[in-house]
Protein backbone atom coordinates (compact mmCIF):
# COMPACT_ATOMS: atom_id res chain seq x y z
CA UNK A 1 0.00 0.00 0.00
CA UNK A 2 1.69 3.72 -0.88
CA UNK A 3 1.16 5.87 1.65
CA UNK A 4 2.06 9.41 2.13
CA UNK A 5 3.60 11.25 5.21
CA UNK A 6 5.66 13.59 6.66
CA UNK A 7 8.99 12.91 7.73
CA UNK A 8 11.80 14.83 9.09
CA UNK A 9 9.74 17.57 7.62
CA UNK A 10 9.61 16.83 4.40
CA UNK A 11 6.33 15.10 2.33
CA UNK A 12 7.22 11.41 1.79
CA UNK A 13 5.19 8.45 -0.47
CA UNK A 14 6.49 5.58 1.00
CA UNK A 15 5.48 2.02 0.25
CA UNK A 16 3.99 0.12 3.48
CA UNK A 17 3.41 -3.56 3.36
CA UNK A 18 0.43 -5.72 4.69
CA UNK A 19 1.11 -5.50 8.55
CA UNK A 20 4.39 -3.79 8.44
CA UNK A 21 5.22 -1.55 11.25
CA UNK A 22 6.13 2.31 10.78
CA UNK A 23 9.68 1.17 11.80
CA UNK A 24 10.07 -0.91 8.77
CA UNK A 25 8.74 2.00 6.62
CA UNK A 26 11.07 4.08 7.94
CA UNK A 27 14.31 1.69 7.33
CA UNK A 28 13.44 -0.02 4.33
CA UNK A 29 10.99 1.97 2.18
CA UNK A 30 12.48 5.17 3.21
CA UNK A 31 16.42 4.11 4.18
CA UNK A 32 16.17 5.80 7.50
CA UNK A 33 18.08 2.83 9.57
CA UNK A 34 18.89 4.94 12.10
CA UNK A 35 15.36 3.78 14.11
CA UNK A 36 16.44 0.66 15.23
CA UNK A 37 14.54 -2.54 15.14
CA UNK A 38 15.50 -4.59 18.68
CA UNK A 39 12.35 -6.35 20.29
CA UNK A 40 9.30 -5.34 17.76
CA UNK A 41 7.00 -5.38 21.05
CA UNK A 42 7.55 -1.81 22.69
CA UNK A 43 9.46 -2.98 25.40
CA UNK A 44 13.16 -1.14 24.41
CA UNK A 45 12.83 2.01 22.95
CA UNK A 46 15.62 1.68 20.01
CA UNK A 47 12.78 2.19 17.52
CA UNK A 48 11.76 5.83 19.56
CA UNK A 49 10.65 8.17 17.09
CA UNK A 50 8.39 11.26 17.64
CA UNK A 51 5.03 10.98 15.59
CA UNK A 52 2.66 14.56 15.83
CA UNK A 53 5.01 15.95 18.81
CA UNK A 54 4.56 12.59 21.00
CA UNK A 55 7.59 9.95 21.47
CA UNK A 56 6.30 6.42 20.55
CA UNK A 57 7.69 3.21 19.25
CA UNK A 58 7.59 3.24 15.61
CA UNK A 59 7.32 -0.71 16.03
CA UNK A 60 3.97 -0.42 17.49
CA UNK A 61 2.64 2.00 14.65
CA UNK A 62 1.06 0.12 11.59
CA UNK A 63 2.91 1.34 8.93
CA UNK A 64 -0.61 1.16 6.36
CA UNK A 65 -2.41 3.61 9.14
CA UNK A 66 0.74 5.93 9.38
CA UNK A 67 -0.80 7.79 6.35
CA UNK A 68 -1.01 11.45 6.69
CA UNK A 69 0.99 11.89 9.94
CA UNK A 70 4.06 13.73 10.92
CA UNK A 71 7.27 11.59 11.83
CA UNK A 72 10.52 12.83 13.39
CA UNK A 73 13.34 10.61 13.52
CA UNK A 74 16.79 10.56 14.80
CA UNK A 75 17.88 11.70 11.53
CA UNK A 76 16.44 14.81 11.78
CA UNK A 77 18.46 15.93 14.73
CA UNK A 78 21.59 17.07 13.29
CA UNK A 79 22.88 19.66 11.43
CA UNK A 80 24.87 18.42 8.53
CA UNK A 81 28.26 16.96 10.15
CA UNK A 82 26.82 19.30 13.42
CA UNK A 83 25.66 17.35 16.06
CA UNK A 84 22.65 17.99 17.66
CA UNK A 85 23.43 19.16 21.45
CA UNK A 86 21.83 15.94 22.79
CA UNK A 87 24.18 13.96 20.50
CA UNK A 88 26.80 15.96 21.07
CA UNK A 89 26.61 15.12 25.59
CA UNK A 90 25.99 11.43 24.50
CA UNK A 91 29.27 11.22 22.79
CA UNK A 92 30.98 13.56 25.44
CA UNK A 93 30.00 11.41 28.31
CA UNK A 94 31.14 8.17 27.21
CA UNK A 95 27.01 7.51 27.07
CA UNK A 96 27.39 5.30 23.93
CA UNK A 97 29.45 1.93 23.85
CA UNK A 98 27.53 -0.45 21.50
CA UNK A 99 25.43 2.21 20.21
CA UNK A 100 22.62 0.24 19.21
CA UNK A 101 20.32 1.47 21.64
CA UNK A 102 21.46 5.00 21.49
CA UNK A 103 19.78 6.48 18.99
CA UNK A 104 16.33 5.41 20.79
CA UNK A 105 17.65 7.46 23.69
CA UNK A 106 18.60 10.20 21.64
CA UNK A 107 15.03 11.17 20.60
CA UNK A 108 13.56 10.14 24.27
CA UNK A 109 16.11 12.55 25.77
CA UNK A 110 15.54 15.18 23.01
CA UNK A 111 11.81 14.48 23.95
CA UNK A 112 12.18 14.97 27.24
CA UNK A 113 14.44 17.78 27.34
CA UNK A 114 11.88 19.55 25.01
CA UNK A 115 9.06 19.43 27.59
CA UNK A 116 10.79 19.60 30.96
CA UNK A 117 14.31 21.65 30.23
CA UNK A 118 15.99 20.71 33.70
CA UNK A 119 14.54 17.00 34.70
CA UNK A 120 15.24 15.92 38.16
CA UNK A 121 17.47 12.48 38.29
CA UNK A 122 13.68 10.28 39.27
CA UNK A 123 12.34 12.66 35.92
CA UNK A 124 15.27 11.49 33.55
CA UNK A 125 14.64 7.76 34.97
CA UNK A 126 11.29 7.80 34.25
CA UNK A 127 11.38 9.56 31.17
CA UNK A 128 13.86 7.17 29.98
CA UNK A 129 12.56 3.93 31.84
CA UNK A 130 11.17 3.04 27.81
CA UNK A 131 14.97 2.30 26.77
CA UNK A 132 16.73 -0.05 26.97
CA UNK A 133 20.84 -0.61 27.08
CA UNK A 134 22.29 -3.51 28.20
CA UNK A 135 26.20 -2.04 27.91
CA UNK A 136 26.77 1.37 30.04
CA UNK A 137 24.98 0.60 33.22
CA UNK A 138 22.83 3.68 32.33
CA UNK A 139 25.04 6.09 34.93
CA UNK A 140 26.61 8.14 31.53
CA UNK A 141 23.24 8.24 29.74
CA UNK A 142 22.20 9.82 33.18
CA UNK A 143 25.45 12.16 32.80
CA UNK A 144 24.63 12.73 29.33
CA UNK A 145 20.81 14.00 29.85
CA UNK A 146 22.24 16.36 32.33
CA UNK A 147 25.17 17.32 30.00
CA UNK A 148 22.61 18.29 26.83
CA UNK A 149 20.27 19.89 29.73
CA UNK A 150 22.92 22.30 30.40
CA UNK A 151 24.11 22.58 26.82
CA UNK A 152 20.83 23.54 25.95
CA UNK A 153 19.24 25.66 28.05
CA UNK A 154 22.28 26.60 31.08
CA UNK A 155 23.92 29.36 30.06
CA UNK B 1 -4.88 -6.33 4.16
CA UNK B 2 -6.70 -3.39 3.79
CA UNK B 3 -6.66 -0.13 5.93
CA UNK B 4 -9.63 2.15 6.88
CA UNK B 5 -8.89 5.18 8.84
CA UNK B 6 -11.76 6.37 10.31
CA UNK B 7 -12.71 10.17 10.64
CA UNK B 8 -15.42 9.82 12.92
CA UNK B 9 -17.31 7.36 15.12
CA UNK B 10 -20.26 6.79 12.71
CA UNK B 11 -17.29 6.49 9.59
CA UNK B 12 -16.13 3.97 11.57
CA UNK B 13 -19.12 2.06 12.60
CA UNK B 14 -20.36 1.68 9.20
CA UNK B 15 -16.67 0.35 8.31
CA UNK B 16 -17.46 -2.31 11.20
CA UNK B 17 -21.21 -2.52 9.83
CA UNK B 18 -19.78 -3.67 6.58
CA UNK B 19 -16.82 -6.00 7.45
CA UNK B 20 -17.50 -8.80 9.72
CA UNK B 21 -13.24 -9.46 9.63
CA UNK B 22 -12.52 -6.27 11.25
CA UNK B 23 -9.89 -5.60 13.61
CA UNK B 24 -10.12 -2.16 15.47
CA UNK B 25 -7.07 -0.29 16.30
CA UNK B 26 -6.64 2.96 18.77
CA UNK B 27 -3.00 3.26 19.93
CA UNK B 28 -1.54 -0.07 18.95
CA UNK B 29 0.30 -1.23 21.65
CA UNK B 30 -1.15 -4.50 21.92
CA UNK B 31 -2.02 -5.52 18.31
CA UNK B 32 1.09 -4.18 16.88
CA UNK B 33 3.31 -7.13 19.06
CA UNK B 34 0.19 -9.51 17.74
CA UNK B 35 1.12 -8.69 14.44
CA UNK B 36 4.59 -8.27 14.91
CA UNK B 37 5.30 -11.80 16.47
CA UNK B 38 3.15 -13.30 13.48
CA UNK B 39 0.37 -14.22 15.87
CA UNK B 40 -2.57 -11.98 14.51
CA UNK B 41 -2.75 -11.44 10.72
CA UNK B 42 -5.91 -9.48 10.02
CA UNK B 43 -7.24 -9.02 6.81
CA UNK B 44 -9.07 -5.93 7.24
CA UNK B 45 -7.80 -3.22 9.84
CA UNK B 46 -10.42 -0.34 10.94
CA UNK B 47 -7.67 2.49 13.11
CA UNK B 48 -10.00 4.94 14.98
CA UNK B 49 -6.78 6.73 16.75
CA UNK B 50 -7.32 10.15 14.67
CA UNK B 51 -11.40 9.99 15.96
CA UNK B 52 -11.51 13.32 18.13
CA UNK B 53 -14.86 12.64 19.57
CA UNK B 54 -13.34 9.37 21.22
CA UNK B 55 -10.86 11.91 22.67
CA UNK B 56 -13.32 13.59 25.03
CA UNK B 57 -12.95 13.60 28.35
CA UNK B 58 -15.47 15.53 31.34
CA UNK B 59 -15.52 15.32 35.21
CA UNK B 60 -18.92 16.81 37.04
CA UNK B 61 -19.41 14.90 39.86
CA UNK B 62 -19.89 11.93 37.07
CA UNK B 63 -16.33 10.78 34.69
CA UNK B 64 -17.24 10.33 31.07
CA UNK B 65 -13.82 9.07 29.64
CA UNK B 66 -13.54 8.68 26.08
CA UNK B 67 -12.18 5.51 24.68
CA UNK B 68 -9.15 7.09 23.06
CA UNK B 69 -8.01 8.67 25.94
CA UNK B 70 -4.38 8.26 27.02
CA UNK B 71 -2.37 6.94 29.69
CA UNK B 72 -0.37 10.22 29.63
CA UNK B 73 -3.29 12.87 29.29
CA UNK B 74 -4.58 10.63 32.29
CA UNK B 75 -1.55 11.79 34.09
CA UNK B 76 -1.96 15.35 32.48
CA UNK B 77 -5.47 16.06 33.59
CA UNK B 78 -7.64 15.46 37.01
CA UNK B 79 -8.27 11.38 35.37
CA UNK B 80 -11.55 11.60 37.51
CA UNK B 81 -9.97 9.28 39.65
CA UNK B 82 -6.75 9.24 41.70
CA UNK B 83 -6.70 5.47 41.24
CA UNK B 84 -6.33 5.29 37.91
CA UNK B 85 -3.64 7.85 37.67
CA UNK B 86 -1.95 5.86 39.98
CA UNK B 87 -2.59 2.70 37.86
CA UNK B 88 -1.45 4.70 34.44
CA UNK B 89 1.82 6.29 36.00
CA UNK B 90 3.59 2.88 36.01
CA UNK B 91 1.94 1.79 32.41
CA UNK B 92 4.61 0.55 30.01
CA UNK B 93 6.64 3.48 29.68
CA UNK B 94 6.20 7.36 28.46
CA UNK B 95 6.27 5.85 24.40
CA UNK B 96 3.60 3.22 25.19
CA UNK B 97 1.26 5.75 27.68
CA UNK B 98 1.52 8.37 24.82
CA UNK B 99 0.14 5.64 22.45
CA UNK B 100 -2.19 3.65 24.93
CA UNK B 101 -5.75 4.09 25.51
CA UNK B 102 -8.42 3.48 28.01
CA UNK B 103 -10.78 1.80 25.51
CA UNK B 104 -7.60 -0.51 24.45
CA UNK B 105 -7.36 -1.58 27.82
CA UNK B 106 -10.88 -2.71 27.83
CA UNK B 107 -10.82 -3.98 24.63
CA UNK B 108 -7.66 -6.37 25.12
CA UNK B 109 -9.89 -7.42 28.08
CA UNK B 110 -6.59 -9.02 29.60
CA UNK B 111 -6.83 -10.43 32.96
CA UNK B 112 -3.62 -7.84 33.13
CA UNK B 113 -4.91 -4.40 32.41
CA UNK B 114 -4.00 -2.48 35.41
CA UNK B 115 -6.90 0.23 34.56
CA UNK B 116 -9.57 -2.26 34.90
CA UNK B 117 -9.45 -3.34 38.65
CA UNK B 118 -9.61 0.51 39.40
CA UNK B 119 -12.85 0.43 37.00
CA UNK B 120 -14.08 -2.71 38.76
CA UNK B 121 -13.80 -1.12 41.76
CA UNK B 122 -15.15 1.94 41.04
CA UNK B 123 -18.18 0.01 39.52
CA UNK B 124 -17.56 1.95 36.26
CA UNK B 125 -19.94 1.18 33.12
CA UNK B 126 -18.49 0.15 29.45
CA UNK B 127 -20.00 2.42 26.26
CA UNK B 128 -20.71 0.40 23.94
CA UNK B 129 -21.95 2.16 19.59
CA UNK B 130 -23.28 0.27 16.99
CA UNK B 131 -25.02 1.25 14.06
CA UNK B 132 -28.28 -0.25 16.04
CA UNK B 133 -27.71 2.07 19.14
CA UNK B 134 -25.78 2.18 22.09
CA UNK B 135 -25.93 -0.08 24.91
CA UNK B 136 -24.00 0.46 28.22
CA UNK B 137 -22.58 -2.54 30.04
CA UNK B 138 -21.79 -2.78 33.88
CA UNK B 139 -17.57 -3.32 34.25
CA UNK B 140 -18.91 -6.33 36.09
CA UNK B 141 -20.65 -7.67 32.52
CA UNK B 142 -17.98 -6.65 30.34
CA UNK B 143 -14.90 -9.52 30.35
CA UNK B 144 -16.49 -12.72 30.22
CA UNK B 145 -12.93 -14.61 30.29
CA UNK B 146 -9.31 -14.27 29.37
CA UNK B 147 -9.27 -11.09 26.34
CA UNK B 148 -12.62 -12.03 25.97
CA UNK B 149 -15.40 -9.45 26.32
CA UNK B 150 -19.15 -8.80 25.54
CA UNK B 151 -18.21 -6.07 22.53
CA UNK B 152 -19.99 -7.25 19.19
CA UNK B 153 -17.18 -7.22 16.16
CA UNK B 154 -19.90 -4.29 14.78
CA UNK B 155 -19.37 -2.65 17.89
CA UNK B 156 -16.99 0.03 19.17
CA UNK B 157 -16.25 1.02 22.97
CA UNK B 158 -17.29 4.88 23.18
CA UNK B 159 -16.14 5.45 26.49
CA UNK B 160 -15.90 4.66 30.03
CA UNK B 161 -17.90 5.99 32.73
CA UNK B 162 -18.09 6.16 36.51
CA UNK B 163 -19.18 8.55 38.97
CA UNK B 164 -16.95 10.65 41.05
CA UNK B 165 -15.99 8.76 44.50
CA UNK B 166 -14.10 11.32 45.82
CA UNK B 167 -10.33 11.11 46.44
CA UNK B 168 -10.28 8.22 49.18
CA UNK B 169 -8.83 5.08 46.79
CA UNK B 170 -5.44 3.60 45.52
CA UNK B 171 -4.11 1.23 42.93
CA UNK B 172 -1.11 -0.80 43.46
CA UNK B 173 0.65 -3.16 41.97
CA UNK B 174 4.03 -5.70 42.00
CA UNK B 175 6.12 -6.60 39.30
CA UNK B 176 10.11 -6.61 38.85
CA UNK B 177 10.24 -2.95 38.40
CA UNK B 178 7.84 -0.15 38.26
CA UNK B 179 8.50 0.44 34.52
CA UNK B 180 7.41 -2.08 31.65
CA UNK B 181 5.67 -4.37 34.13
CA UNK B 182 2.93 -6.76 33.20
CA UNK B 183 1.69 -6.78 36.85
CA UNK B 184 2.54 -10.19 39.20
CA UNK B 185 -0.53 -9.00 40.90
CA UNK B 186 -2.70 -5.69 40.95
CA UNK B 187 -5.31 -4.62 43.26
CA UNK B 188 -7.24 -1.31 43.21
CA UNK B 189 -9.48 -0.14 46.87
CA UNK B 190 -11.85 2.79 46.51
CA UNK B 191 -13.61 3.91 49.49
CA UNK B 192 -16.73 6.34 48.01
CA UNK B 193 -17.59 8.03 51.17
CA UNK B 194 -20.46 9.79 50.30
CA UNK B 195 -21.90 7.04 48.65
CA UNK B 196 -21.07 4.56 51.65
CA UNK B 197 -19.86 2.27 49.20
CA UNK B 198 -16.10 0.00 49.09
CA UNK B 199 -15.29 -1.06 45.83
CA UNK B 200 -11.68 -3.62 45.77
CA UNK B 201 -10.86 -4.80 42.30
CA UNK B 202 -8.02 -7.87 41.66
CA UNK B 203 -5.86 -7.79 38.63
CA UNK B 204 -3.38 -10.31 37.16
CA UNK B 205 -4.58 -13.17 39.46
CA UNK B 206 -7.52 -14.69 37.61
CA UNK B 207 -9.04 -15.50 34.42
CA UNK B 208 -10.88 -12.11 34.68
CA UNK B 209 -11.07 -8.65 36.75
CA UNK B 210 -11.95 -10.13 40.26
CA UNK B 211 -14.59 -8.29 43.07
CA UNK B 212 -12.87 -8.84 46.25
CA UNK B 213 -16.76 -8.96 47.67
CA UNK B 214 -15.93 -10.30 51.27
CA UNK B 215 -13.46 -7.66 51.47
CA UNK B 216 -15.63 -5.09 50.48
CA UNK B 217 -18.21 -6.09 52.92
CA UNK B 218 -15.45 -6.43 55.97
CA UNK B 219 -14.23 -2.49 55.20
CA UNK B 220 -17.77 -1.57 55.35
CA UNK B 221 -18.25 -2.64 58.42
CA UNK B 222 -15.09 -1.04 59.38
CA UNK B 223 -15.67 1.90 58.02
CA UNK B 224 -19.64 2.07 59.38
CA UNK B 225 -18.39 1.73 62.86
CA UNK B 226 -15.32 4.55 62.30
CA UNK B 227 -17.66 6.50 60.65
CA UNK B 228 -17.63 7.00 56.60
CA UNK B 229 -17.02 10.46 57.02
CA UNK B 230 -14.11 10.56 58.87
CA UNK B 231 -10.51 9.62 58.48
CA UNK B 232 -9.12 6.79 60.80
CA UNK B 233 -6.57 4.39 61.53
CA UNK B 234 -7.63 0.66 60.75
CA UNK B 235 -5.79 -1.81 63.64
CA UNK B 236 -3.11 -4.14 62.52
CA UNK B 237 -5.45 -7.19 62.44
CA UNK B 238 -8.16 -5.48 60.76
CA UNK B 239 -6.03 -4.37 58.22
CA UNK B 240 -4.39 -7.66 57.95
CA UNK B 241 -7.99 -9.34 57.93
CA UNK B 242 -9.24 -7.12 54.85
CA UNK B 243 -6.07 -8.31 53.46
CA UNK B 244 -6.51 -11.71 53.90
CA UNK B 245 -10.40 -11.89 52.75
CA UNK B 246 -9.23 -9.88 49.53
CA UNK B 247 -6.12 -12.94 48.62
CA UNK B 248 -8.74 -15.06 49.18
CA UNK B 249 -11.30 -13.98 46.40
CA UNK B 250 -8.16 -14.41 43.78
CA UNK B 251 -7.79 -17.26 41.65
CA UNK B 252 -4.57 -17.39 40.83
CA UNK B 253 -2.26 -19.68 38.90
CA UNK B 254 1.48 -20.35 38.99
CA UNK B 255 3.44 -18.88 35.56
CA UNK B 256 6.25 -16.81 34.53
CA UNK B 257 5.67 -13.96 36.14
CA UNK B 258 4.88 -15.86 39.93
CA UNK B 259 3.66 -18.69 41.37
CA UNK B 260 -0.44 -18.63 42.74
CA UNK B 261 0.78 -18.70 46.15
CA UNK B 262 3.03 -15.51 45.77
CA UNK B 263 0.47 -13.68 43.98
CA UNK B 264 -2.14 -14.54 47.13
CA UNK B 265 1.13 -13.71 49.34
CA UNK B 266 1.27 -9.95 47.80
CA UNK B 267 -2.69 -9.49 47.47
CA UNK B 268 -2.79 -9.98 51.26
CA UNK B 269 0.26 -7.61 51.81
CA UNK B 270 -1.38 -4.85 49.26
CA UNK B 271 -4.78 -5.39 50.86
CA UNK B 272 -3.60 -4.11 54.27
CA UNK B 273 -1.30 -1.73 53.20
CA UNK B 274 -4.25 -0.48 50.81
CA UNK B 275 -6.73 -0.46 53.72
CA UNK B 276 -4.49 1.40 55.77
CA UNK B 277 -3.20 4.33 53.15
CA UNK B 278 -6.76 4.87 52.03
CA UNK B 279 -8.65 5.44 55.63
CA UNK B 280 -6.16 7.81 56.54
CA UNK B 281 -7.68 10.07 53.39
CA UNK B 282 -10.75 12.03 54.29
Amino acid sequence: MRIKLTVNGEEREAEAADHESLLTVLRESLSLAGSKNACEQGECGSCSVLMDGDLVCACLVLGAAAAGRNVQTVESLSDGEQLHPVQRAFVEAGAVQCGFCTPGLIVATYALLKRNPEPSDQEVREALSGNICRCTGYGKILEAVDRASGAMYRR
Amino acid sequence: MSVHISRDVDDALDNLASRKDATVLAGGTDLLVEINFGRLRPAHIVAIDRVDELKDFSRNGHVRMGALVTYTRMLENDAGSVALQEAARPIGSPQIRNAATIGGNLGTASPAGDTLPVLAALEATVVLRSKKGERRVPFADFITGPKKSVRRPDELIVAAEWDDAGPAQTFMKVGTRNAMVIAVAGLALVVDRRRRRVGVGLGSCGPTIIRATEAERFAAGLLEEAGWDRTHRPSEAAAKEFGRLAAGAAKPIDDVRGTAAYRRHVLAVMGARALARVAAIP
